[in-house]
Parts: C-alpha cells; structure tokens; sequence
C-alpha cells in the first residue's frame, strides 16, 4: 500500500501539559494510503499525538512534517496545511447554526473559494456517500449522533484532504450508531485513504488497519500489524491492556 | 406637581439630549467594544495583552475619573475632542458639531468606560460557544477571522444580547453624570438647573427626571425579557 516517501513524519516528539509528559520522544511515519490505528489506555497520549498532525496542539520539540513540509507556526501557511489535512472529532463539532449542506460546504466555499453551486452539487454527493443525503437541510441539533459523526467526515472529506484523522470518532456514540460510523470509515479505508484513527474499536483496528500503534505513558511502545500486535504483543503493557479489553 | 406640566418643554430637552448622547455613547461603545473583544481573544499574545490592559483600566475605573480626565485632562493636552464633528451627523445630535466641546467630552468618557463591560459581555457569548466547534473550523483551515465571522460570532451573538442589553441600560443611567461635567441641558442637569436656578420643589423635578430615565431603560429591559424567551424557545 505505501508509495513513495511518507505522508506523515513524526520525528522525536516531545509534549508536556505542564509537568505532564503528554508525548515522550514520539517517532512516526506513516506512509501514503496506510490506515495506522492508535490504540492504548486513556491518558496514554494518543488523543494529543493525533491532534499534533494538524497542530491543533503545538508541540515543545521535535519535528512534524507532513508532505515533505514541516508544520508551519500560526498563520496562513498553517491555514492552508490543516485544508489538507481533515479532521474528525469525538464529540462531532458540527457547527450548530448552519445546516448539514452548510457544514459540509463552508471549508470549500470560505478555504478553498469554490462556487457555492458546485460546492453545494459536491457536498450534496458526499451526504450521499455517507448516507445522509435526506438530512441536508436540517439542522445538527436535529440529527442522531451517528448521523451528525457521518455528516462530520463528510465535511472533513469535502476539503479532498490528503489524510484524515480520527481523534475517538465513535466514543460518543450510543452503541448501535458505532457500526454506520465505522462503515463509513472502512470504505474510506478500501479507497486508499490515508488515515490516523484514535479508537477503542479493537475490530476496526483488525480488518481496516495496516498498523497498529500502541502508546503508553506518551510513549509509542508497539508498532506492529495488526494481526501480528492482537495475537502477539510483544510488550508487558500492551499484554495487560488487551486483557484488559478484550476479556469481555 | 404643576411643573411637570408648566416646564415639560425643559423636561422634554433634557430626554432629547441624553437620549442623543446614549445613541451615540451605545454605538461607540459597542463598536469599540467588539474591537476590545477581538483583541483579547486573538492568538496574537501582545494583542491580547493590549485588550487585556485596556478592560482593567477602564472597568475598575469609576467612570467620574474617566469624565474628569475627559472634560480637564483633554483640553489640557490641547484636544477639543474635533475629531467627533462628524459632517453629516452633528445635523441630527447638534451638540457634536458646536465650539462648547463638552458633549464630546462626555461622548468620549462613557464610550470608553462602557466598552470595557461591552467587551466582556461580547467576550462572555464568544465563551458560550463550544470550543470544539472553533477547533473544527480551524481544522477546516478557515483563519482567525473567518473563524470568528463565520462560525463563532453569529452564535456568541445570541448569548451576549441579553448582558449587553444590561450594560447598555447601566450606560443610560451612568449618562446621567455628564450633565455635572458641562453639559448642559441634559436630563439630569435638568434637575438641577429646575430646582436651584428655577426655584422649584426638588421632589416634583425629581419624580419627573425619574420617568424620563425610565421611559429609556424600562422598554429596553422589557426588550430584553422577550428576546430571552424567544431564545429560551429556540433551544
């Protein structure tokens, strides 16, 4: 599946909330068109290791390079990077006055400058594609938290990002919308999107991820397959964990 | 009581021109107000800071210093305050365009104290707003400005109505100093001028300076109360 030289770098990221090590020396690549999972207990980091790609959270030291280039500081370059890159929140983040179409349209027409008719064509398609196309015009509020999950991917997918990242997308959802979330994401997975995805989804990490990535005390502490990381971990930690998780 | 009726000409000039000075004091306040705002939320740290310095001085200030260095301070640093002879608007508020320039004076003081609570209560509806929302627009790549224009003002928007209306009915009632600072005629002033020079019964004057004041913060309050409701509906 990977081409070329990586999309994401990771390299030697370090991160502290206050005297918390939030990442400890991190070091990542992920190459174009490889669906990595980050797996591991809460507070291990994982959340703040997904939301440095688009530097949502700033880091203390190391470097990130996405596409060849490093993350610029604030400003329009870091504008135009986080165009390319989508995002995908847990609690959705739908922008709550405008309509579904609305949301899915604002980054094309306000980033991008596209006409708002073939903004509208576009997004109308996408809605379609993750399966909301008849909740266009109604408001976020309006929406079951599966379908505003979906119609948030579809807004993250209406920039054409280069990557797409996945900070717990189904962890706020009630138990039986999980499953329309992660359809979507599987799809999207098959298309050779590339795609970090933060979960506690243990079967997604197995028949959608290329890798597996356990993290630990901001500490990257398995970097496997996911065949190979499920039958076999190699670390004490990650053992623990998945008997933690998987017993039930 | 018969002064009510015998000078509701003088009483009548008095509401006409603190209403022109609250118009324009509301207007400025909310204008400069919101730049505040925009300051103090910006990502730029020295921006911030600029906001920051200027809500403290100006709220924790008693807005009777800010009108004694507006009405002394200014005319000893040489400024008549011209700047506010705005061609066009002194035909409707004509205390703006005259020599005498404590109008402006008085202008100036309640337009920059009042900004600072304008700030906060702008700032209080931008709080409002779920964070991850912002987090989701800047994702999006829209930068500080269409973010705010786009995703975060038109909803802080409808939760800072309702303190804005407060600090707006507080600044009618705090006009009611500049007629001690020169500017003569004013509602307040009125009461003075009726009862010293004039030689009425303070309480008669009294009980009509009242309802003029009234007559401007009681609609605005009642306002105020339906907007909540439509919006306590809207949720």
């Amino acid at each position: 599946m990977t081409t070329g030289e990586p999309l994401i770098v990771l390299d030697g990221v370090n991160k502290w909330f206050g005297p918390l090590h939030v990442l400890d020396d991190v070091s990542l690549s992920v190459g174009r068109g490889e669906v990595v999972v980050v797996i591991g207990p809460s507070g291990s980091g994982k959340s703040t290791l997904c939301r440095t790609i688009n530097r949502l959270e700033p880091i203390n030291s190391g470097t990130i390079t996405f596409d060849g280039q490093p993350l610029p500081a604030e400003g329009k370059p870091l504008a135009k990077l986080r165009s390319e890159v989508g995002m995908v929140f847990q609690s959705f983040n739908l922008f709550a006055h405008k309509t579904i179409l609305e949301n899915v349209t604002l980054g094309p027409i306000k980033v991008r400058k596209e006409k708002p008719a073939a903004a509208r064509e576009r997004g109308l398609a996408l809605l379609d594609r993750v399966g909301i196309a008849n909740q266009a015009d109604k408001y976020p509020a309006q929406l079951s938290g599966g379908q505003q999950q979906r119609a948030a991917i579809a807004r993250a997918l209406a920039m054409q990002p280069k990557a797409m990242l996945f900070d717990e997308p189904t962890s706020a959802l009630d138990p039986e919308m999980v499953g329309e979330v992660l359809d979507v994401m599987t799809s999207l997975a098959r298309e050779g999107m590339t795609m970090v995805v933060v979960t506690h989804e243990m079967g997604f990490a197995r028949h959608a991820a290329n890798r597996v990535i356990f993290m630990a005390d901001g500490q990257l502490v398995e970097d496997a397959p996911p065949t190979e990381f499920f039958a076999n971990p190699r670390s004490e930690r990650a053992r623990d964990f998945l008997s933690k998780i998987l017993t039930h | 009581m018969n002064v009510l009726i015998d000078k509701f000409d003088v009483f009548a000039g008095g509401f006409w021109l603190t209403l022109q000075i609250c118009v324009l004091a509301a207007i400025g306040a909310l204008l400069l107000g919101a730049v505040v705002a925009v300051l103090r939320i910006s990502p730029v740290p020295p921006l911030r800071a600029v906001g920051t310095a200027y809500v403290n001085i100006f709220r924790n200030m008693p807005l009777t210093v800010v009108l004694f260095f507006a009405a002394f301070g200014l005319p000893a640093l040489g400024s008549n305050a011209d700047f506010l002879r705005i061609p066009g608007l002194d035909a409707i508020f004509s205390r703006l365009g005259t020599d005498l320039p404590y109008f402006r004076f008085g202008l100036i003081a309640l337009v920059l104290y009042t900004a600072a609570f304008v700030c906060e209560a702008l700032r209080s509806g931008v709080n409002a707003v779920p964070a991850g929302q912002a987090e989701a627009a800047r994702s999006l790549g829209l930068t500080f400005g269409q973010n705010l224009r786009h995703v975060v003002l038109p909803q802080s928007w409808k939760a800072s109505v309702v303190p804005l209306g407060s600090v707006i009915i507080a600044m009618i009632k705090n006009s009611a100093l500049v007629g001690f600072f020169g500017v003569v005629g004013d509602l307040a002033q009125t009461a003075d001028q009726l009862t010293s020079a004039g030689g009425y019964a303070f309480i008669p004057v009294a009980i009509g300076i009242s309802v003029g004041y009234l007559i401007m913060t009681v609609p605005l309050g009642a306002l105020l109360d339906r907007l909540e409701k439509r919006q306590a509906v809207a949720r």
